[in-house]
């Protein structure tokens, strides 16, 4: 792992690394995580070559993107986030390019988080109705009509 | 009297009153009658269920089914993948917003004479999901009207055998003027 880590730092200059006992975690600036996704895509040293998981997170003050990468040649994994405090128009690239499963996992997210991602093909919901209003998994989401706490 | 099916004795059901009130409500001439209880054999003893399960309940529904269980014994012969040839439709698992509509269609499908049973918490209530979501639908009753609930989480088939065997005296109890009481009174 710190091998990997190593690698990483090398190839992500601008990547904060977190202590994580399971996967090598790097907190990357929005601005550049594409052209980092490309790098650990096609760099023979990472190739990650397949995007197990991609999810969104509210923490209240920011939202996130967690990415979870796997080579599956070389079979090392890796943990890419980026963050963002804009709650009103929050925007990261979008992946889609790189790895064909980021499609629903970006469409997901925008669905309950509101996340957009940009250059995405089909930016829909996915699970909600198409005239629902609202992102019901940010922690600020009020329903009074279909709540009952 | 009593509302006799073959299954088990009147004694060993609960809740007779109410079956008994509800047979009180239709019709008392011996002609009637006598026509009804021929109409109602035939209809009690062969409830086709049809294909639908939304979660867990539909495993049990599907282990009611197999070969341990078998509601076939009761003339709850074969699931249909039709509405259209379906009498009854067991609401096994939690309505989303989403598939309201979907069951109020497959519900408006079906031909008459047509039951619903409400199998489990979630049907029944929403029942885990009553509180602080904003997806599930609180009670399958208010979309359509359900003739018998039946609690658990997942009910055990033993308790959907049960279920049905309540929904074949109900039929039995019915004639014609109170066979569409339920959906008439439905808001």
């Amino acid at each position: 792992m710190e091998e990997l880590q190593q690698i990483l730092s090398d190839l992500l200059p601008g990547a904060v690394f977190n202590t994580n006992p399971q996967f090598v975690e790097a907190v990357v600036p929005a601005g550049d995580l594409h052209k980092f996704a490309l790098e650990l895509k096609n760099n023979p040293k990472t190739l990650f070559d397949y995007l197990v998981c991609c999810s969104g997170v509210d923490k209240n003050e920011e939202l996130s993107v967690v990415y979870h990468l796997r080579s599956t040649k070389l079979k090392h994994n890796c943990v890419i986030k980026v963050v963002t405090t804009d709650r009103v128009n929050p925007e990261f690239d979008s992946v889609f390019d790189l790895w064909a499963s980021a499609e629903f996992f970006e469409r997901e997210i925008f669905d309950f988080y509101g996340i957009k991602f940009k250059n995405h093909p089909d930016l829909r919901r996915l699970f909600l109705e198409d005239d629902f209003v609202g992102y019901p998994l940010r922690k600020d989401y009020v329903d009074n009509i279909n709540i009952v706490q | 009297m009593g509302i006799k099916i073959k299954s088990m004795k009147y004694e060993d059901f609960n809740d007779n009153e109410s079956l008994e009130l509800f047979k009180k409500s239709g019709s008392n001439g011996f002609f009637m009658t006598t026509i009804d209880s021929i109409i109602n054999w035939g209809r009690s003893n062969s409830v086709w269920p049809l294909t639908f399960a939304t979660s867990c309940c539909g495993i049990e529904m599907m282990a009611a089914g197999a070969s341990r269980h078998d509601f076939a014994r009761f003339g709850i012969e074969v699931y249909r993948a039709s509405p259209r040839q379906a009498d009854v439709i067991v609401i096994a698992g939690t309505i989303v917003h989403k598939m309201a509509p979907v069951l109020k269609r497959l519900y408006d499908q079906m031909a008459d004479p047509k039951y619903v049973i409400a199998m489990g918490a979630c049907a029944i209530s929403g029942g885990p999901f009553f509180n602080n979501t904003y997806s599930v639908v609180r009670g399958a009753d208010h979309i359509i009207p359900v003739d018998v609930y039946i609690p658990g989480c997942p009910p055990r088939p033993e308790a959907l055998l049960y279920g049905i065997m309540q929904l074949q005296r109900k039929i039995k109890a019915e004639s014609k003027e109170n066979r569409l009481e339920s959906r008439e009174n439905f808001i």
